[in-house]
């Protein structure tokens, strides 16, 4: 059977609007306006399109929580804040595929009953913010987009686009803080309940997808549910941009189906480690998500289900590959350092935490780490995650808790047995016993 | 020296207030056209900006703070920003860090005697099937060694 590809066709200018309606662009949502919202909602419950973004929540049940009716406007925003180390599959679809994505915005608009929604893009990204307007532009003049709609599709409804460009926080790619961001305050992150369906967007019914999650419906649509189903494992059909990087032969993002062999993906499509050396260590979605080891990826499938089998995460399918040679210490405080960077400080576990941890990460980069702070650096990230606002909390102790759980053997040959802490802290560490001080020996 | 945004400016700051419900919205476009404008986002930026779309310079510097793009003392004409997270550092770019740093002497946060470059130490930019990579101003390259981050900066030295 051919390999399906559904964001990223590979056709020549496919990203200009005329070669895109010469492949069937823009028959979508006009099959999908001759049909009622709830039945374009319920063919994509039934294709079982999972959100992309990283929590792989079932696209269609999503949009099945907007209201019928509001007095409040309703809003939908497309997260395209893609800042997740490891992740570098929608800035493809901005480049390659627009099209497909703006036709994607306007049927999730129609079934969520949406009239304005908003597209964020990451700041950095200038270059593919000038591609995504313009690509935007041409579908509002052609009138595909805006108040054109109605006479181009001769219906009553009609959505506006507009481009939200963020500045610089990966923590606004989190849903609440993205809408706190749009709405001109700072990237916080809400506490949900009140879910954005209900409470979103200055206060009013919000649905937030990822790029890739609605780029996927206009063949969905057009194509049948049935068929979008049968593609990759069933529980979470469709194909995935994998994005590939670190030591491979062949970098780059890669569209196939979901439940690929792991393996297969590293030596078949990316061309195999550098300089044929082993694996260390795999990431499989992006640096949240809890590592493989080498020696354990043997058979391991790429989809939500089956990785979360395996202790593990699809996330953005961002998977970051280290070869045996890899200094995993070095790494893990890099990422650390991420975290302790992005972390937006609302809450105490997380702001203060993601700190701690990146210390006592470069104590070990410097060798003067101990068995100690292994063991503390574990019990750090049992303290943060489930006790903060958002997944940021997660996203900052999972790298860290099951990198150090993992790879054991490996951290343990990089520390001391020994506790090295300078007397200050020796004084302080051993208060609890109630030594007097002059018993403390140099 | 008071900041008073130009009348071509104004005329965006318009649009960029239409696409939002409430006035207070178009905060992060206003600020980046300011940024445009100014360099960077001095105290005298943060009064006008908040008097314009109604707010306190408290809540506009609270947003100006939160975000990592908007530079709060003058960058360089070129803003070199190079990514060392993860994927980048994997391919080298701790070495092409410290070789820009040494090339134009100067750290992180730091701007040339003259004006020409300012650098930054970036999370990642989304170029992680093309590292290592820095970004020169809006501009991404890619794919870098040593020799390459040479030839950029050097081209870009010439072409002022």
């Amino acid at each position: 059977m051919p390999m399906e590809k559904i964001v990223l066709p590979g056709i020549k200018d496919f990203h200009l609007i005329d070669v895109y309606e010469q492949y069937g662009g823009y028959t979508a949502i006009k099959k999908a306006l001759s049909q009622s919202p709830d039945d374009i909602i319920d063919q994509v419950k039934k294709s079982g399109l999972r959100g992309r973004g990283g929590a792989a929540f079932s696209a269609g049940l999503k949009w099945s929580f907007m209201p019928k009716s509001s007095v409040k406007p309703a809003y939908l925003c497309i997260n395209g804040d893609e800042s997740e180390p490891g992740s570098f599959k929608d800035r493809q679809i901005f480049e390659f595929n627009p099209h497909q994505l703006i036709e994607g915005i306007l049927i999730a608009a129609y079934a969520t009953r949406v009239k304005t929604t908003y597209i964020y893009i990451r700041g950095e990204y200038h270059k593919w913010i000038k591609l995504f307007e313009k690509a935007l532009s041409d579908a509002c003049a052609k009138g595909y987009a805006g108040e054109k709609m109605k006479k181009t599709f001769g219906t009553d409804f009609f959505v506006d686009i507009y481009v939200h460009k963020g500045a610089g926080a990966y923590i606004c790619g989190e849903e609440s803080a993205l809408m706190n961001s749009i709405e001109g305050k700072r990237g916080y992150p809400r506490v949900k309940p009140p879910f954005p369906a209900q409470n979103g967007l200055w206060g009013c019914p919000t649905t937030i997808n990822n790029v890739e999650t609605v780029t996927n419906v206009p063949p969905i649509i057009n194509k049948g549910w049935e068929w979008f189903s049968k593609i990759g494992e069933p529980k979470h059909p469709g194909t995935l941009l994998y994005g590939i990087s670190g030591h491979v032969n062949k970098p780059g993002v890669y569209e196939l189906p979901t439940g690929m062999l792991l393996t297969d993906l590293i030596y078949n499509y990316a061309g195999g480690v550098i300089n044929n050396k082993k694996i260390l260590c795999v990431i499989p979605g992006g640096s949240s998500m809890p590592p493989l080891r080498g020696d354990q990826i043997e058979g391991v499938k790429m989809d939500a289900e089956s990785l979360k089998a395996y202790g593990t995460s699809i996330g953005t399918a961002g998977v970051i590959v280290m070869d045996e040679d890899t200094d995993l210490v070095k790494t893990l405080a890099r990422i650390a350092k991420f975290y302790y960077h992005e972390s937006c400080g609302q809450c105490t576990p997380c702001r203060e935490g993601t700190g701690w941890m990146l210390k006592i990460l470069n104590r070990l980069v410097r060798g003067e780490g101990s068995t100690h702070d292994l063991d503390l650096l574990v019990s750090i990230a049992f303290n943060i995650e489930g006790n903060t606002i958002c997944a940021l909390g997660e996203a900052a102790a999972w790298p860290v808790r099951y990198t150090i759980t993992r790879f054991r053997d490996y951290f343990e040959k990089r520390v001391s047995r020994e506790v090295i802490l300078p007397v200050a802290n020796k004084v302080h560490s051993m208060r609890h016993t109630a030594f007097p001080l002059a018993d403390i020996k140099e | 020296m008071t900041f008073k945004f130009t009348l071509e400016n104004t005329k965006r700051i318009e649009e960029a207030v239409k696409r939002y419900p409430h006035k207070n919205a178009a905060l992060m476009p206003v600020l980046y056209i300011a940024q445009e404008q100014e360099g960077w986002i001095s105290q005298e930026v943060i009064k006008e900006v908040a008097s314009v779309l109604e707010m306190t310079a408290e809540e506009v510097l609270g947003v100006v703070t939160f975000y990592s793009m908007y530079h709060t003392k003058p960058a360089g004409k070129y803003h070199l920003q190079v990514c060392t997270n993860v994927s980048c550092m994997l391919h080298g770019a701790v070495v092409i860090y410290d070789h820009v740093k040494d090339k134009l002497k100067i750290e992180n946060g730091g701007v040339t005697g003259d004006g020409l470059f300012s650098l930054e130490e970036v999370e990642c930019m989304g170029s992680c099937g093309t590292a290592p990579m820095f970004a020169i101003n809006e501009d991404f390259f890619e794919n870098l060694n040593i020799q390459k981050v040479d030839e950029i900066i050097e081209s870009f030295k010439n072409q002022d």
